[in-house]
């Protein structure tokens, strides 16, 4: 692979019980392309979370998952409200989610944590009413 | 032990088999999805009482072999549609979590 792979794609705000298609068409995507199972794995994981929280927080975002020679990198972008305590949010078990995402099994606290948990690389660049980007990166070897 | 020969003994029943082959290597009891996504690992048997889609994606993500519906909770057909089509094994048990970890722990 001399040139990246880049894959697109929109995340629906509205839809929560839909949420995570991005995340399972990028584990197609990454089988097809032959990746071994334990990085795409955790590439999908942490792609999920993100995906979930731009829902639950932020009405939406898009996703761009480039794959290169030696890193999947996940660029997660929104406009939602931003992170008022990024350290804090890092916190597991840190949530600022409503009752009814925490009775369909969100909202523990362990969305950022997890995301940290399975890349290599993480960054979290948020401005409070602006959005919040984060870039992810899960090396290859 | 796959999937479907642990559908064979009395105890679980089949909502979905689309992956009936799959080896179950482990167990993970949980119904907080991110902390099933933090703690289970592939292959693992995931006994939750959770029933809403989203265990779908959850299951097919953290790549676990099957997910166990315990305390005879009922799925929604949608739910296992949706789990045909994207390869993830569903099976229900009228038992308690607990029972059903016991019994699992005794076949695996």
């Amino acid at each position: 692979m001399a040139e990246a792979l880049n894959f697109h794609f929109i995340v629906d705000g509205e839809d929560f019980t839909s949420a995570g298609q991005a995340s399972v068409q990028v584990k197609k995507n990454l089988r097809q392309l032959g990746l071994p199972s334990e990085i795409i794995r955790r590439v999908s994981i942490a792609m999920y979370e993100g995906e979930i929280n731009m829902v639950i927080h932020a009405g939406g975002g898009t996703a761009d998952v480039n794959v290169t020679e030696d890193y999947v990198e996940i660029l997660l972008k929104d406009n939602g409200p931003g992170i008022k305590d990024v350290e804090q949010a890092m916190q597991e078990g840190f949530s600022t989610a409503t009752d009814s995402i925490r009775s369909l099994g969100f909202g523990a606290g362990m969305g950022l944590p997890n995301m940290k948990r399975y890349t290599d690389f993480m960054k979290i660049d948020s401005v409070l009413g602006k959005g919040t980007d984060i870039t992810m990166r899960v090396n290859i070897e | 032990m796959t999937v479907r020969e642990l559908c064979l003994t009395e105890d679980f029943k089949p909502l979905a088999l689309p992956d009936g082959e799959r080896e179950i290597k482990g167990v993970y009891i949980g119904d907080l999805l991110s902390w099933v996504m933090g703690r289970a690992s592939a292959d693992d048997a995931w006994i939750t009482i959770m029933s809403n889609q989203n265990i779908v994606a959850v299951a097919s993500l953290a790549d676990t072999a099957c997910i166990i519906v315990a305390e005879d909770v009922k799925l929604e057909s949608e739910i296992t549609d949706l789990a045909l089509s994207k390869g993830v094994n569903i099976l229900s048990s009228d038992k308690s979590i607990y029972e059903t970890a016991v019994i699992l722990s005794k076949l695996l």
